[in-house]
């Protein structure tokens, strides 16, 4: 499964409201999402820190979501393995 | 002497799993018993049942792909080497199954070059012992894969990735011209790059038009790169604890580290049962505590079922400040900066910091 690129709005619940991501991408994996951005969410208020924003890098996906009104707005961007990497037969050897 | 290694070769199509398992079995020096299977959970049970020092994945599969399989394997058997070998060439594939901790990534051979150079590289993953070090390839083989690209006049660019800390060592016609890590470049980062202890590492290809900066030939630099290692393990002090179970040069570090630009307060969480805690500007520390590990777990998580790689970095940015979470080496850093703070200099300051911890 590639991961997408788009983005998704949750209600305070956590159900998915929006979304701009392909359809093939499933609905759980969304809520899957929601459930860990908002739980940090709530975590940080109760640590007394309230958050707007949580950016989340993964060595291939960047996660940005923001708070909104309790739910969230949540940014899916693929990361490239390399952005500069020229495409040549060396790809091909590796040890 | 070693036992015979034990090879489990994972694709959907039959013809080439009888191809594969022939050469490997038959063209190997170390003789390798090949087993193989045709679905992700065949594959998984049989590593379950028997012992294997290395795994072939195929990607593309139907029901549960490689990158599923590969996902559960590397988390259940970390000493398995892992080798993805798939017609797909994509780079996202690539970054993600380098980014679970896959020892190599190759595309399928097209040519007898490139089947000798693949059954090259497998020889060589099964002839390395299990020690720790870098996923797939140890610390002593770093040393090994820098040999091979220089005798073999070889030229392309080696990327080192320590959590969120990166190296590259650029080789051309079979010298090492260049080299970069966090805060240095030329010999230096080159000596930094080889006394990373852990890491990921993959192979790019070369790039020609790179200024050279490295006029060492490259014996020369491993052996003075083995020299200042050799230096510097003996110059170690003894740690003394300072009572809370952390070693009392923790603290000197962290102090260190909030001098660096915008560090409001660092915190650093061992792992374990009984996790070790050292903090710097902190009065209270365990509800940042207890929000950065719930943080890092529930991610490191979500990364696992999303299949995204490793977590390398988690930023939340609030009114009242902003927090960095990192994973770095056995420990947990969290990291307050002012709110003002851009997103380049908290991350040239993480880059910083993440240095200086794994160092």
């Amino acid at each position: 499964m590639r991961l997408p690129s788009g983005s998704f709005t949750l209600d305070r619940e956590g159900r998915v409201m929006t979304s701009t991501l392909p359809q093939s991408f499933p609905e759980s994996q969304m809520c899957a999402i929601g459930e860990k951005v908002l739980a940090s969410f709530r975590a940080a208020q109760r640590a007394q820190m309230p958050l707007s924003e949580i950016i989340v890098h993964y060595a291939a996906l960047k996660l940005l979501a923001r708070e909104l009104r309790g739910g969230a707005i949540i940014f899916l961007v693929p990361q490239a393995f390399n952005q500069n990497l020229k495409r040549s037969p060396t790809n091909s050897r590796h040890l | 002497m070693s036992a015979q290694p034990k090879i489990l070769l994972l694709d959907d199509d039959q013809d080439f799993l009888d191809l594969y398992r022939e050469m490997l079995s038959k063209h190997l020096s170390s003789l390798p018993e090949v087993r193989t299977a045709s679905s992700g959970p065949r594959a998984l049970a049989l590593l379950e049942s028997e012992t294997f020092t290395l795994m072939i994945v195929d990607l593309h599969m139907p029901k549960m792909d490689g990158l599923q399989v590969l996902s559960i394997a590397r988390r259940k058997y970390p000493q398995l080497r892992l080798v993805v070998l798939t017609s797909i060439r994509d780079e996202q594939f690539r970054a993600r199954a380098y980014g679970m901790g896959v020892d190599q990534y190759w595309i399928k051979p097209e040519s007898d070059q490139e089947m000798g150079l693949f059954m090259e590289s497998i020889e060589s993953l099964l002839n390395r012992e299990a020690q720790g070090g870098f996923r797939g390839v140890q610390s002593k083989s770093l040393v090994d894969i820098i040999q091979l690209e220089c005798l073999s006049q070889s030229s392309s660019v080696l990327k080192i990735t320590n959590g969120v800390v990166e190296g590259k060592i650029w080789i051309q016609n079979g010298e090492v011209i260049h080299a970069e890590a966090p805060e240095c470049s030329a010999e230096p980062a080159f000596q930094r790059i080889l006394s990373w202890k852990a890491g990921n590492f993959e192979t790019m290809p070369a790039e020609p038009n790179r200024e050279r900066t490295i006029f060492t030939s490259y014996q020369g630099l491993l052996l003075n790169t083995a020299q200042a290692l050799d230096e510097a393990a003996s110059q170690i002090l003894p740690i003394e604890s300072t009572g809370n179970g952390s070693p009392a040069n923790a603290a000197t570090l962290l102090a260190e580290l909030s001098q660096l630009n915008g560090v409001e307060f660092v915190l650093a969480v061992g792992s374990g049962e009984n996790p070790s805690q050292d903090f710097w500007g902190l009065e209270n520390p365990k509800p940042m505590s207890d929000w950065m590990r719930e943080t890092l777990e529930n991610f490191q998580s979500l990364g696992d079922r999303l299949q995204a790689g490793q977590l390398q970095q988690v930023v939340g940015t609030g009114p009242q400040r902003k927090v960095a979470l990192a994973p770095c080496a056995k420990s947990r850093l969290c990291v307050g900066f002012p709110p003002t703070l851009s997103a380049e200099q908290l991350r040239d300051t993480m880059k910083s910091i993440l240095t200086k911890w794994v160092s």
